[in-house]
């Protein structure tokens, strides 16, 4: 009989119990209903809604708009940070709070101001309609709405990480000889790169499932500015909910996968070897 | 007002008072999109009637509004509602169908096919009308943009559809095939799809998009009426439109949970009074009853409607042949 190592927080039967229960009855038992629900339905019929031009347009519209607001704020995101973490100045702290205001506003309200501003007749939007650019009711908007309610995430994901590095490893970089492109390169990166592909994916996830801001400014048109979500509410207003849940089992499918991918290569750049 | 009546309801109190419990009463009232105001007066009138003849009663009455699609789908989901007033009738015909909370023949239970009022479809143009527009024909004209919200999700914007696709067919003397392009060459000239009628009044209004909004014609007056509307609007009357018949019903099921199966049936009869009709006529829907159609007379310009029942076959062939997957609205947007 070897003894059991105790671990730091006690009562493993006990804390894993909550754990599962917890997880089945906020996510798996909703998600699995869903996967009976379309278990209704035969491979091919499943396949014929999955790949009506329709659904695919708006899969293609939802991923790719998702996965550019994911790459702006991945950027500007890791901007904001920066500022946040290695400069002092005065406003300081309140900027640092407005960054997770996107996360406190009703999506609904975002969406219909960001359409009141962007609407070839509103405030920013009549700029933009001189030039020849339509930004409201087109993918153009969509982007823009999914970049606001996923601002938080790599500010969020990347500024801890940041912070935690200390500047000493920078300065001796430079020390030693590198130029800050270098430091840039070989310092910085390596370090930040893990969480901010967290950031980028929980960015990109919660852009693709994203309803409410989005609804007001994309426009709705099928096969130009549907989103995959909108696709599922006009199925369930049409009572077709067998139509619906095989959308959504499709989501969630392609949304795990990708999610899956992000987290392989999170490990891969962690454990270079 | 008529001194007889509340000589009868007076009488009637007087002989229910002394056996009737007083009892609390929650109605909900599950409606479409642009009825909110309607149903706020309608509430108000309903409540002092019913207390004439239960005066010790107390009675609170919910209203929920939304895309009418969208509203039939949380009654088959179990909202507790006690009345539906919806759109179209296909919509209380799937809560029959799939909710089974009321019988398949419920438009039989009350006049006028459960249809206390009706309203049709107009144009609401911007003021002055700057583009000329004065029939459907003018909607397909270069540079015109039409909003109307998506009939996948909206009733209201069933009927446009509809109202549209029988111009399409009466103006090529009944070819389908014409009326087909019409509708789509129509929809090329829409560039926003709303979910619900209030949507796109507000994309129209507010937002300032659009030359022409197809709307419900009590919501095109209600826009004229608001925030001063009637100095940035006209409404423009096509030369046809459709008869569009939102109606009511009791949730048999529900009502019967609730115990409140009678005073559901009776807010829904009461809509056929005059004063009933009266809130309606004053909320810009066609009342019914021909007295008070004949006081609002004016209001109510005179046009050629179709009905979905003599032009269309009812809504049991309209709606697969239009609306369901891969039906006529599908393949306006879908290479085929």
């Amino acid at each position: 009989m070897s003894r059991r190592i105790s671990p730091v927080i006690p009562g493993f039967g006990l804390t894993l119990g909550y754990t599962l229960v917890y997880l089945s009855l906020i996510v798996l038992i909703p998600l699995a209903v869903m996967f009976i629900h379309a278990s209704q339905l035969s491979a091919a019929q499943f396949w014929n809604i999955v790949t009506a031009p329709r659904v695919l347009a708006a899969l293609r519209l939802s991923f790719g708009t998702a996965f550019f607001a994911a790459i702006i704020n991945g950027v500007i995101g890791t901007l904001l940070a920066w500022v946040l973490v290695r400069y002092t100045f005065p406003g300081r702290k309140i900027i640092d709070a407005m960054i997770d205001l996107p996360f406190a506003l009703p999506t609904a309200v975002a969406g219909i101001a960001l359409t009141a501003l962007y609407t070839p007749t509103g405030f920013i939007g009549q700029f933009a309609a001189d030039m020849g650019i339509k930004i409201a009711y087109s993918p153009f908007g969509i982007t823009l709405a999914l970049t606001f309610v996923t601002l938080p995430f790599v500010v969020r994901t990347v500024q801890p990480v940041l912070a935690d590095i200390p500047r000493e490893v920078e300065e001796a970089a430079a020390c030693l000889g590198a130029k800050p492109l270098q430091v840039f390169r070989h310092i910085l990166v390596p370090a930040l790169l893990p969480a901010w592909l967290t950031g980028f994916a929980l960015a990109f996830a919660r852009g693709v499932g994203e309803y409410g801001s989005v609804i007001f400014i994309a426009g709705n048109m099928p096969m130009k500015t549907e989103i995959l979500p909108l696709l599922i509410m006009v199925k369930l207003d049409q009572y077709d909910y067998t139509g619906a849940t095989a959308i959504g089992v499709m989501m969630l499918l392609v949304s795990f996968v990708l999610l899956l991918l992000i987290n392989l290569l999170q490990r891969r750049i962690e454990t270079p070897n | 007002m008529s001194i007889r009546r509340y000589a009868l309801a007076a009488l009637a109190s007087a002989v229910f008072a002394g056996s009737a419990v007083a009892k609390d009463f929650t109605l909900l009232n599950v409606s479409y999109d642009p009825t909110r105001e309607l149903y706020q007066d309608y509430n108000a009138e309903f409540i002092s009637y019913w207390k004439k003849s239960h005066p010790g009663d107390t009675v609170k009455i919910n209203q929920s509004h939304g895309g009418s699609g969208k509203q039939g789908r949380s009654v088959i989901d179990g909202s507790p509602a006690d009345v539906v007033t919806l759109a179209l009738a296909g919509d209380i015909d799937e809560i029959a169908k799939l909710g089974k909370t009321l019988p398949a023949d419920w438009q039989t239970k009350l006049p006028d096919a459960s249809t206390p009022y009706t309203s049709t479809i107009v144009f609401l143009v911007r003021k002055g009308n700057p583009k000329g527009i004065h029939d459907w024909a003018d909607l397909i004209k270069d540079g015109v943009s039409v909003i109307t919200p998506n009939p996948k999700t909206s009733g209201g914007a069933r009927w446009n559809f509809l109202a549209a696709y029988g111009y399409g067919l009466k103006s090529n003397g009944g070819d389908e095939a014409k009326a087909k392009e019409y509708i789509g060459k129509l929809f090329k000239h829409v560039p926003v799809l709303d979910t619900g009628a209030r949507g796109s009044t507000i994309t129209f209004v507010n937002n300032g998009q659009g030359d022409v909004l197809l709307a419900w014609e009590n919501e095109a007056f209600l826009a004229l009426k608001e925030g001063g509307g009637a100095d940035k609007f006209d409404i423009v009357v096509p030369s046809l439109s459709i008869l569009a018949e939102p109606p009511v019903a009791v949730v048999e099921k529900n009502a019967e949970k609730h115990g409140t199966t009678e005073i559901a049936t009776e807010y829904l009869k009461h809509l056929y009074s005059k004063e009933g009709q009266e809130i309606a006529a004053k909320n810009f829907y066609r009342p019914r009853d021909a007295e008070v159609a004949a006081k609002y007379e004016k209001q109510f310009p005179k046009l050629n409607l179709l009905t979905i029942d003599k032009d269309f076959g009812g809504w049991k062939s309209a709606q697969p042949k239009f609306f369901d997957d891969g039906g006529v609205f599908d393949q306006i947007y879908i290479p085929q």
